[in-house]
């Protein structure tokens, strides 16, 4: 089928170069072999090696969640953890888990996920020496200080916290109390892992081999990667079409030009710049929907001036004097939505998400803005600088568009100045010293849909992304209440409460929830996009 | 002759290792490459360490660069983030780029000498004018502009080409990108070839040889372009080197996934390893190309001579 496709598109180019007539996608019927037809899809180039605890951004991601199964995913549409590879995770104190993994699965190159195949997994994504950069997520299991000390070398090679007690049974012991902790089970860093991984490593990082309704045909680094429909696949979420082509875009643009075109089917991530054009270029296949990602403005706690008595007076005052809905809708033709508090829609009301709990300190309020500002002691240094990165998205228009909204609600037009930052990887390197004087871009897309992960990883004190340096007792303890409480309903009344302890002290101004876009070629129906903003590859129908 | 290559071979050292040194010095200014490859957070700092030890980062620049060239010279450019060899990323990158430049330096020599042929006969002439004028419309427009509007015309309007280049970029995919990238060249080696020819169109050799009767088709291409050819030659030469190294615009508008598009990746990602190492041989090519350009010389002109 891949020699048929082959000579198809080289008979296109040369059918181009002499006779110069069109050959776009319109040929639809490619690939007639059991399955369906292959759609391609935008992507763009992993930052890491495609392993499951070493990958920790969305493109890489899409390829893990077509390739694995993990033993509990998310629902596409509600974001509900459900159990998929899990029999049954059971636990008394919230602090000891018993899982036991469904017989039946397999690998795609048929060995039988078991036991084992989570625990080595588990392991060797938690040991120091394996440089994994998801490693924290193993940090709340029992031992991960000795297999990943902050400093010096590790002293142990395995989790202490894991045993494997049967073929499809093992134990977890967590160091401390997490109730939510299955929930997270979910995440590409606790997929399991085939013993080729461990014993031909370099051959297993060229061509990934899992147990998803995808398997990796071809890859070839930097441009493109064949995932074709594994036959095989055991789970109930089967591959509507007969497999994903993904290619590598540098510029979003080009991928647009060529969905439009009709040389790509699906694309990820409409460019800014085209959102007034969609309608019309796409006649309605064109999707935008929440995505769990949320904007926010933090701030130095590390700064004296930012940690004063009276500076949450000022935050606050900053906060009011945004106008979100006009910048969301001018400068992202309604791509993002104004936020009213500090998680994000997809976790629906009944995972924590409160619309309004943020009250008059997210609305757009310049007199009161201006009022505050000045209880609080007026701007440090009489102005505040908006540190980003200026090397992704839209980030320049919309620092001076809330700029702009500042200095008009201050009446004082050099009240807010953005400040560009060459390179993201810049960017956090100042963050990470330091360095900052104002207000920082700071953005977060949840690892896995639990008011939690919006929360604790953010303003708990020392966490792993708390860049700011805040620190507040109460919120912790609301934290660690919630984080001990069994009964989940309660657990997130703990933490809106935690989120409110952030509300109060205004710990960082929350701009605005985004959302992931989509669009795509007639060849196509049932395009969705999950929480994570990643296309639902397998429910895909093709022709 | 052959001292002098020899010479300026030995000339190529300082200047090779002058302009890495220099490149490496630029690319670790901007801090910290580690710190952006964990997302929205900090990597945690055991991890940080593991990666920095492993990419030799925690050692001064001097080491990392004396280190660094060392391995260099046994052929080993290195390791990029995502775990590929720096040289894996070359052999990819760079034919992709190379088939590139040939289609953009074939269209520089045929039309662009062409037409500098043809004005510069017929200076004066409506075709002087207009194609003056087509030149001087097609420098000042941007490339990126240029580009983009030649996607959107021939790409989807009217479907001629496909937008985009596969990841096999053949010659026939690169012939629209080509046509891009050499435009402003183009441009250029149009009026430096029409200048130089009108100069030289008087001049006593062209007299003498029109006096002895040879076939205009001979006086033309065999004495009076081949001695107008040095300037154009001198042009070319130094355009291999810039075409590589800046067709970064042109690649990313047909995202062509050439050296162009490596470096993009590299600088956003404070790649040290990539960035050197493909500037490293783009420096070898311009120091090549300008070797062979002076070499031409005595081909094209005899009385030029090296000792």
């Amino acid at each position: 089928m891949r020699g048929a496709t082959h000579a198809r598109w080289a008979a296109c180019a040369v059918a181009v170069a002499l006779a110069a007539t069109a050959c776009g996608g319109g040929g639809s019927s490619s690939g007639s072999g059991a399955g369906g037809a292959v759609l391609s899809s935008s992507w763009g180039d992993p930052q890491n090696p495609l392993e499951p605890a070493n990958t920790n951004e969305v493109q890489g991601g899409k390829v893990l969640d077509m390739v694995f199964r993990g033993l509990k995913r998310y629902d596409p549409k509600t974001g509900a953890a459900k159990d998929m590879l899990a029999e049954k995770i059971d636990s008394s104190d919230a602090q000891n888990f018993t899982i036991t993994v469904k017989s039946g699965w397999k690998f795609s190159n048929g060995e039988a996920v078991t036991a084992k195949s989570f625990v080595d997994a588990w392991n060797y994504g938690a040991s120091l020496k394996n440089n994994q950069k998801n490693a924290y997520f193993f940090g709340y299991i029992e031992g991960y200080d000795k297999t990943h000390p902050d400093t010096g070398t590790q002293t142990a090679d395995t989790l202490s916290g894991l045993k494997v007690t049967g073929p499809q049974t093992f134990t977890v012991k967590l160091s401390q109390k997490f109730s939510t902790f299955p929930d997270t089970l979910g995440y590409a860093a606790y997929d399991p892992l085939p013993q080729a991984f461990f014993t031909d490593h370099a051959g297993w990082i060229k061509k990934p081999v899992g147990n998803g309704p995808y398997t990796i045909e071809s890859y070839t680094k930097g441009s493109k990667m064949s995932l074709r429909k594994w036959d095989a696949y055991p789970g109930s979420d089967k591959a509507q079409n007969g497999g994903v082509d993904l290619k590598v875009y540098t510029d979003n643009n080009t991928a647009y030009t060529d969905l439009i075109a009709g040389n790509l089917d699906l694309v990820d991530d409409v460019p800014a710049a085209q959102l007034k054009n969609v309608k019309s270029d796409l006649q309605g296949r064109y999707l935008n929907t929440p995505a769990g990602i949320i904007q926010t403005l933090a701030f130095p706690y590390y700064d004296s001036d930012w940690n004063k008595s009276g500076s949450e007076k000022v935050r606050k005052g900053l906060s009011m004097a945004i106008n979100r809905k006009q910048v969301t809708e001018t400068i992202f033709q309604k791509t993002r939505t104004p936020a009213t508090d500090w998680t994000s829609p997809v976790l629906g009301t009944k995972g924590g998400f409160q619309d309004g709990l943020c009250g008059s300190g997210c609305d757009y309020n310049p007199t009161e803005a201006k009022k505050l500002v000045q209880e609080g002691g007026g701007l440090p240094g009489g102005q505040v600088k908006i540190t980003y990165n200026a090397d992704t998205g839209s980030s320049k228009e919309w620092v001076d568009a809330v700029c702009n909204s500042i200095n008009n609600a201050l009446g004082n037009d050099k009240a807010c100045v953005g400040n560009p930052v060459g390179t993201f990887a810049d960017f956090r390197n100042q963050i990470g010293q330091h360095k900052m004087t104002g207000p920082f871009r700071a953005g977060w897309q949840m690892d896995y849909p639990l008011i939690q992960n919006f929360l604790q990883p953010l303003y708990y004190t020392n966490a792993s992304s708390n860049d700011g340096k805040w620190s507040n007792k109460d919120f912790d303890n609301y934290v660690d209440q919630a984080n001990a409480e069994s009964d989940t309903g309660k657990a997130i009344g703990l933490f809106q409460s935690a989120e409110k302890v952030v509300r109060d002290n205004m710990a960082a101004i929350p701009l605005w929830y985004q959302n992931g876009s989509a669009g795509w070629s007639d060849r196509l129906s049932s395009v969705a996009l999950n929480p994570f903003s990643v296309p639902v590859y397998n429910e895909i129908k093709v022709g | 002759m052959g001292r002098y290559v020899v010479r300026r071979l030995l000339q190529m050292i300082p200047v090779f290792i002058g302009a890495t040194l220099l490149i490496f010095l630029m690319v670790n200014v901007m801090g910290d490459p580690i710190a952006g490859l964990c997302g929205e957070r900090q990597c945690d700092p055991a991890t940080a360490a593991q990666l920095k030890k492993e990419f030799g980062l925690d050692k001064s620049v001097w080491q990392q660069y004396l280190t660094y060239m060392g391995n260099v010279f046994t052929g080993d450019f290195g390791t990029a983030f995502n775990g590929q060899k720096v040289t894996d990323l070359m052999a990819t990158a760079f034919p992709v780029t190379i088939r590139l430049t040939i289609v953009a330096i074939f269209f520089e020599i045929v039309i662009g000498i062409t037409l500098g042929v043809v004005t510069g006969l017929r200076r004066g002439r409506p075709v002087d004018t207009s194609v003056l004028l087509l030149t001087l419309v097609v420098i000042s427009v941007p490339t990126f502009v240029t580009g983009l509007l030649l996607q959107l015309l021939l790409g989807v309007e009217w479907g001629w080409i496909k937008p985009s280049v596969s990841s096999d970029a053949t010659f026939s995919e690169l012939i629209v990108p080509g046509l891009v990238l050499a435009s402003v060249s183009l441009a250029y080696v149009t009026r430096l070839t029409r200048t130089s020819i009108a100069e030289n169109r008087r001049s006593d050799y062209v007299r003498t040889a029109v006096a002895k009767g040879l076939p205009r088709r001979r006086v033309i291409i065999r004495h009076l372009l081949r001695n107008s050819l040095i300037p154009v030659v001198t042009f070319i030469g130094t355009d291999i080197g810039a075409l590589m190294g800046g067709a970064i615009v042109t690649e990313r508008i047909f995202n062509i996934h050439g050296v162009g598009y490596q470096l993009y990746q590299g600088i956003l990602r404070q790649n040290t390893q990539t960035v050197v190492g493909f500037v490293t041989v783009l420096v070898l090519v311009f120091l090549v190309a300008n070797l062979l350009v002076d070499l031409l010389y005595a081909v094209l002109d005899p009385r030029i001579r090296y000792a």
